[in-house]
């Protein structure tokens, strides 16, 4: 049980793929100009990432260590690539704008490196949760991200929704700044760094302060036990 | 020994490349139907947005030529579709390139009354125009684009079909001269395409057997 728990710590905390193993970072600063692209590009990722991990636990009794890169690659493209029919068939004007990045998820690092690093070692349940929690950790960057550069490039939040969730999402924008004209830097790749290194920051504040707490709640260590820290997780 | 192992890595290796073609060519086939109706509606869409569903009576979608003209820059020759009223010339929506946008080419379509007015123009993504600066030419942007509606080259002289920065009729966009310029220029160009030409697109009679628009 704490193994599935370390999982999913894992994939949205202290792996996370987008802000710890800075992994994909090339979708990551080209489409988080707004939610709706970002949660878009987010679930598509997801959705291979679990369905390769899982793909690939699967046969990982089968497949013999040389010719294991090659076909891990092959389902990751043919994964991506059924995602994108499934796009064009269902939202295609999410599609349109996603453009190329939705055949560059086959080249997004961390897919296969979930497949190689985690799902070849681990049971079907096991990198079937992983592929998710990973996919789950690079989404809520993205969604960050995006919120982050639509807010201060167009003042609003969450416009366009419906192009993923239908007519439901028509009112879920929320013009938060009045006639504001958007700072352009952010709306801009150079804002998506900047961006993603103020995330980065935070996380790492976030870490620091839960370090210190945890050092201040058990002053003395008890006989016997052993902690290990574990620093640069590199997958 | 190794000529076993090569073998057996290889019909495991073309297993799988079968496999995976395999589930690739049952996911194209069950939405191959679905992507043509959405490519089919999305031009549905931008169609009637510039010529209104009401103004015509004929099929707009099964109802269009294949042109082509210096004027007009296509890199390759592409559809104007054709609007009638009982199958009298209404209107015709033009596509047309303009070469000298900021980041390159800026795809448009344009429609036209068949008097020459211009009911409505449209970019046509994608484009490489800075966001927040050229792409206000986008209608999901700003207003920029309904300044063409109702002018014609008879309202507009050929003078006036410039930005104003360059002493013509048509605003600039703030921060962006180049790309309402490049628009500007491609809009005026298809106007004249439409004025010596449109005798000839209205030619062909609508209701004879075409395929059913469903190129893509």
């Amino acid at each position: 049980m704490s193994n599935y728990k370390t999982i999913i710590k894992d994939g949205l905390w202290s792996k996370n793929v987008a802000i710890v193993q800075i992994l994909g970072l090339c979708p990551l600063l080209a489409v988080t100009g707004s939610v709706v692209n970002a949660v878009g590009l987010g679930i598509a990722t997801t959705t291979v990432l679990i369905g390769s991990n899982t793909l690939v636990s699967l046969i990982r009794h089968t497949v013999s260590d040389e010719i294991r890169l090659p076909v891990f690659v092959m389902i990751i493209a043919a994964l991506t690539t059924c995602i994108e029919f499934i796009m064009q068939a269902y939202t295609f004007e999410l599609y349109q704008i996603l453009g190329i990045f939705i055949p560059l998820i086959v080249t997004n690092c961390c897919i296969l490196g979930r497949a190689d690093g985690f799902a070849r070692k681990n049971t079907v349940l096991a990198s079937a949760l992983d592929g998710a929690m990973m996919g789950g950790g690079f989404l809520l960057v993205l969604i960050l991200l995006g919120g982050f550069r639509e807010l201060f490039g167009q003042g609003t939040l969450f416009a366009n929704m419906n192009l993923i969730f239908g007519p439901v999402a028509e009112n879920w924008k929320i013009q938060v700044l009045n006639d504001f004209p958007g700072i352009l830097f952010i709306a801009l790749p150079p804002g998506a760094f900047l961006g993603l290194g103020f995330i980065i920051a935070l996380k790492n504040i976030i870490d620091d302060k839960l370090e210190e707490k945890a050092a201040r709640n058990e002053p003395h260590v008890d006989a016997g036990t052993k902690r290990v820290r574990v620093t640069g997780n590199i997958a | 020994m190794l000529f076993q192992s090569i073998s057996k890595n290889a019909l495991l290796l073309g297993t799988f490349a079968l496999i995976t073609t395999g589930l690739v060519a049952l996911t194209s086939s069950a939405t191959r139907e679905r992507i043509i109706l959405a490519h089919h509606k999305a031009l549905e869409k931008a169609l009637l947005e510039i010529v209104a569903e009401d103004s015509h009576n004929n099929d707009l979608l099964n109802d269009y030529i294949e042109i082509s003209s210096p004027l007009l820059a296509l890199k390759k020759p592409k559809d104007a579709f054709l609007a009638r009223q009982d199958g009298q010339p209404i209107a015709a929506i033009i596509p047309a390139v303009a070469p000298e946008g900021y980041g390159g080419s800026i795809s448009l379509i344009v429609g036209i009354q068949y008097d020459g007015t211009i009911t409505g123009v449209r970019i046509v993504p994608p484009h490489n125009e800075t966001p927040g600066l050229g792409d206000k030419i986008e209608i999901k942007k700003s207003d920029w684009l309904l300044s063409f509606n109702g002018k014609s080259l008879n309202n507009t002289k050929d003078k006036a079909w410039k930005v104003k920065k360059d002493g013509g009729d048509f605003d600039q966009l703030t921060g962006a001269t180049i790309t309402p310029r490049a628009v500007v220029k491609a809009v005026h160009n298809t106007l004249k395409y439409f004025k010596y030409n449109k005798e000839q697109l209205f030619a062909n009679n609508p209701d004879e057997a075409k395929p059913s628009y469903l190129k893509h």
